[in-house]
């Protein structure tokens, strides 16, 4: 049995941390703040600029480490291989038509090193800032580059569709609690990519068309190693050819360097 | 209220009283920042029923991996050796039906997953998680009290000892004291030294899991794995208990097994894609872009996709196990022949 003094003290204890979570819960949310659970909302007050404003670095040289859907990304897979991806019958048929000579012939050997078929190629991503609302991303597969586009940016009008199409990128982080100095340093990158040329999801031919969308949530991971790694959970809309939303993810590991960058063009094989 | 939840209490509120000023002092701008990072978690509601889409994967993860294929796996020649014994009629032993899987399961079946959360009455935060809501894998609890991992001298279980901490809005798990179990279906392990980080992100309707499994027995590198779940509160879970029948009479002690280099069938998978076999035998290098650019250099598809090609992307898809979604497809099960690999399914194809 327990003594009435420790009991005392147990019941200080916990008047105490109440009332400090209390306080805290209250800060924790901010003022009126009522964020939909598991759903970021923009930071208040807003940084200047994105560059300034970003919870996490991400600049830096990453490395995909092909652990999942090996086969189908090491290599191309063969024609009619179209396991995991919810594909409708329009887009079976094209795939079952897929040559990569005509591709070639075509000057089209970057039809899988599109948007949402680059970031899956085995290789590297050269992560800069162009300048303060606009984030780089270079692939050495295939050596393409995206840009992600923070704020009210506009595509210039009359611009035809792209490769890597236009992209509109967000910081989500969570509301800044009452008292804070600052925004707090957490969250993640949102980037939504349309006027998308058509493409192949998988390089054996697989389509997405011109009205395919691609949305991505960024997250920085950290293991107490001191490596770290971003994952990306894509997300591909096309109501031309999939039956569904397909929704893979991916990791990439920060190298301390480029030094082993090494840029490649397009293959259509 | 136990002295684990107190200490826990106790502990938050420290955090709390710098969150909110009420310690701060000039220069602790950076805790600060670290306890609101660690309140923000509070924000984020797990709780559900999430569907496994299976876009990633789907031939090793619904009706399994073929005999032989390590590919994409850090795996040590320890563990090759391990896979190369193994054979999947081991399965059918009745004391082996109801073993369960490993709680890193989560990110390599098929199935669907149940979250609850224990909250706290009093301050509402989650005290614990349980992840359930398929057969075959290990009830998983993940303490959120901040209680201590037990001594390495505690005993092991399929489950193995979880606790988690909010980084943002990221739910940090570790895992210790897991038993041995099987990483893939087709044999390919993980051993009871084995450790696990998990991170649990929640965008909107979407959950992310990415699990990071180190293991000095088997895996040269730590082994990253994702899986992407939709909240979908018509999906199928369902509990399903294992009872253990005789479906093979054996004789008593016999395990089914390959001795080394018995196993005939190693090879069909890579013959199968035309991949060379130290491609199919995995290894940390072969995960690299490095090694892509030297397979391709020589690589050529077959002509024609042999088995698998048009899999389903759902549980319900996937549940008869053929795969093959339309008329025309190739069969799931190839014709007996000499490039014939076997999907080394087990266990229903679960």
């Amino acid at each position: 049995m327990r003594s009435s003094k420790v009991r005392v003290v147990h019941r200080f204890a916990v008047a105490t941390a109440l009332a400090a979570l209390a306080t805290a819960g209250v800060a924790a949310q901010g003022r009126g703040a009522q964020a939909p659970a598991g759903t970021a909302q923009p930071a208040a007050p807003a940084a200047p600029t994105a560059k300034a404003g970003a919870p996490f670095d991400i600049t830096g040289t990453w490395v995909s480490v092909v652990t999942e859907d090996w086969r189908w990304r090491m290599v191309t897979p063969p024609k009619g291989d179209y396991a995991s991806i919810p594909l409708n019958m329009a887009a079976k048929k094209v795939g079952d038509a897929w040559d990569p000579a005509k591709d070639e012939a075509a000057g089209d050997q970057c039809k899988g090193y599109g948007a949402p078929g680059v970031m899956r190629q085995p290789g590297r991503l050269r992560i800069t800032w162009q300048d303060d609302n606009t984030l780089k991303v270079e692939t050495d597969a295939g050596t393409q580059t995206r840009l992600l586009h923070f704020g009210d940016w506009k595509a210039a009008e009359g611009s035809q569709p792209s490769r890597q199409g236009d992209t509109v990128a967000q910081w989500e982080t969570p509301p800044a609690g009452r008292g804070a100095a600052a925004p707090p340093r957490i969250g993640n990158l949102k980037t939504v990519t349309t006027r998308l040329q058509p493409g192949y999801l998988r390089k054996n031919g697989v389509p997405y068309s011109e009205k395919a969308t691609l949305t991505e949530y960024w997250d920085l991971l950290r293991q107490p190693s001191g490596d770290q790694w971003i994952v990306i959970t894509t997300i591909v809309e096309d109501p031309t050819y999939l039956t569904r939303t397909w929704i893979t993810s991916l990791n990439f590991k920060r190298e301390p360097n480029g030094a082993k960058w090494d840029p490649s063009p397009c293959s259509a094989r | 209220m136990t002295r684990a939840a107190l200490r826990g209490l106790v502990a938050a509120a420290v955090a709390a009283a710098v969150a909110t000023g009420v310690a701060r002092p000039a220069a602790a701008q950076g805790q600060v920042e670290a306890a609101q990072a660690a309140l923000q978690g509070r924000s984020v509601d797990l709780s559900g029923t999430w569907a496994n889409r299976l876009h990633e994967d789907s031939i090793e993860r619904a009706p399994g991996p073929h005999i032989g294929d390590y590919t994409g796996l850090p795996i040590n020649d320890e563990a090759r050796a391990v896979a190369d014994a193994y054979q999947v009629s081991m399965q059918n032993m009745p004391e082996r039906q109801c073993i369960l899987y490993t709680s890193q399961y989560i990110v390599m079946g098929p199935q669907n997953l149940r979250i609850e959360q224990e909250l706290d009455p009093i301050s509402g935060a989650v005290r614990e998680f349980h992840l359930s809501g398929t057969v075959d894998r290990a009830p998983h609890v993940i303490y959120m009290d901040g209680r201590p991992h037990p001594s390495a001298s505690a005993p092991h279980t399929p489950g193995g000892f979880s606790t988690g901490v909010w980084e943002g809005q990221q739910l940090k798990v570790r895992t210790t004291h897991l038993k041995a179990g099987m990483v893939w279906r087709n044999g390919v392990p993980h051993s009871d030294r084995a450790t696990m980080t998990e991170y649990y992100i929640r965008h909107g309707n979407l959950l992310t899991v990415t699990m990071i499994l180190e293991d000095p027995v088997y895996w040269e590198e730590p082994f990253i794995r994702n899986a992407t779940f939709e909240l979908d509160a018509n999906t199928r879970v369902l509990p399903e208990p294992c009872e253990p029948q005789v479906e093979i009479p054996r004789a008593a002690g016999e395990v089914p097994h390959y001795l080394p280099g018995a196993n005939l069938y190693l090879s069909d998978y890579a013959k199968m894609y035309n991949l060379p076999l130290d491609a199919a035998r995995g290894g940390a290098a072969t995960t690299y872009p490095e090694y892509a650019k030297k397979l391709r250099a020589g690589y050529t598809a077959p002509g024609k996709c042999p088995v698998y090609c048009c899999t389903g992307t759902t549980i319900a898809a996937m549940g008869n196990n053929q795969g093959a979604c339309r008329e025309d497809d190739a069969p799931a099960t190839p014709a007996p022949g000499p490039a014939a690999a076997t999907p080394a399914q087990g266990r229903q194809g679960r």
